[in-house]
């Protein structure tokens, strides 16, 4: 597949990698050039300098052939912006947006958005984790 | 009316200003503190110092009763998340969002955002308009009524020129709104003949621009 990653952090850096791995053809969208070192020495995909809610870095980064999108700044609004011109404008098949703030994912999920949010997962995990094994059955039904 | 501003910068702040002088009452979101102290030391209980893009702060404003909600921010992601929250959220029947980037306009509008206001792209046709030798160009859009406002200057060799308007084929759903001639205005009167360096203002929607452009001999 040909993915388009938005944000180079730790997220969007790792995220490269293991697509890339795994037999995926990958470009990776900064606003800063130095977040591209997180890549390392071993990533084959392109590296795209800009703006992500700039369409024209968007074409540039060859979005209107990827098959996947998925905005990963450490910017909810950016990622929420992109992710729709992703999908609304470039009709991109499969839009992935992270979202930390619960309330915003909610609304952007009803939206038809599909989104990730890491708060409400880590939340979940490090109550699993406190609260122990035998309560995991009803913390993850009350974490859905 | 109450409206809700999300954007203490320049535009929120004389927009609140304005709108509370109309007898409205409203509320200007701004997130920083230092800004805030600033907006009420002149706006007092009309500004509200919280993000306006989160949905507690939204809630603490009473946007489920909010008219309108109006999105000033410098940054286009914060106005669309603000407006679509908003919208979505909230069911706020008028949203309003400035538009830094004018290419952002076609997506806000698929989107849902009830109004888009680009300064750029207003201050680019004022500019355009005072240019020299710019025969024709596109002062606003009318939105609701697919409407553009033209601004056209006659060339002195078009063939236009001593024609009186009712001799002039128009395209459909076009109108003649203004001439000024040197200084005056004049009335799109029927019987009014039309002279080289007119300004004419007419109203066309898209599909007659061109059809005008070729008529008036400004192409």
């Amino acid at each position: 597949m040909n993915i388009v990653i938005l944000g180079c952090g730790r997220v969007g850096a790792t995220l490269a990698l293991q697509l890339e791995e795994a037999g995926n053809s990958i470009t990776v969208i900064d606003s800063r050039n130095d977040a591209f070192v997180r890549l390392g020495n071993k990533f084959r995909g392109d590296k795209v300098l800009g703006n992500g809610v700039d369409e024209e870095v968007l074409r540039r980064a060859g979005i209107e052939k990827a098959d996947a999108f998925a905005a990963v700044t450490n910017g909810d609004n950016r990622n929420i912006m992109a992710s729709q011109i992703a999908k609304e404008i470039f009709n991109v098949k499969k839009v992935v947006c992270r979202i930390y703030d619960p309330l915003r994912e909610t609304t952007f999920k009803e939206l038809g958005l599909e989104t990730i949010s890491p708060t409400i997962l880590i939340s979940n995990l490090v109550a699993d984790a406190i609260i122990g094994k035998q309560q995991t059955a009803s913390t993850q039904q009350q974490g859905k | 009316m109450y409206i809700i501003i999300g954007g203490g910068g320049d535009v929120g702040y004389y927009l609140t200003q304005n709108l509370l002088r109309q007898g409205h009452e409203v509320l200007l979101l701004e997130k920083d503190n230092a800004r805030f102290q600033n907006l009420s030391e002149e706006l007092d209980q009309s500004v509200f110092k919280g993000d306006a893009c989160e949905a507690i702060t939204m809630e603490e404003a009473g946007a489920r009763r909010a008219d309108a909600v109006i999105a000033v921010t410098g940054e286009d992601e914060d106005n669309l998340v603000i407006c679509q929250m908003a919208k979505k959220r909230f069911n706020v029947a008028r949203t309003i969002a400035r538009l830094n980037n004018p290419r952002h306009e076609q997506l806000f509008m698929k989107l849902g955002i009830d109004v888009t206001v680009s300064p750029t792209k207003s201050i680019l046709s004022l500019i355009e308009s005072e240019l020299p030798g710019q025969r024709f160009v596109l002062l606003m859009t009318l939105k609701r009524a697919g409407l553009e406002l033209l601004e056209m200057s006659v060339p002195p060799l078009s063939s236009v020129v001593g024609k009186q308007l009712n001799q002039i084929n128009l395209p459909r759903r076009s109108n003649i709104a203004l001439i000024i001639r040197g200084d005056e205005p004049i009335a799109p009167d029927g019987e009014v003949r039309v002279e080289a360096n007119d300004e004419i203002y007419a109203l066309v929607n898209r599909e007659g621009e061109e059809e005008l452009r070729r008529t008036f001999g400004t192409a």
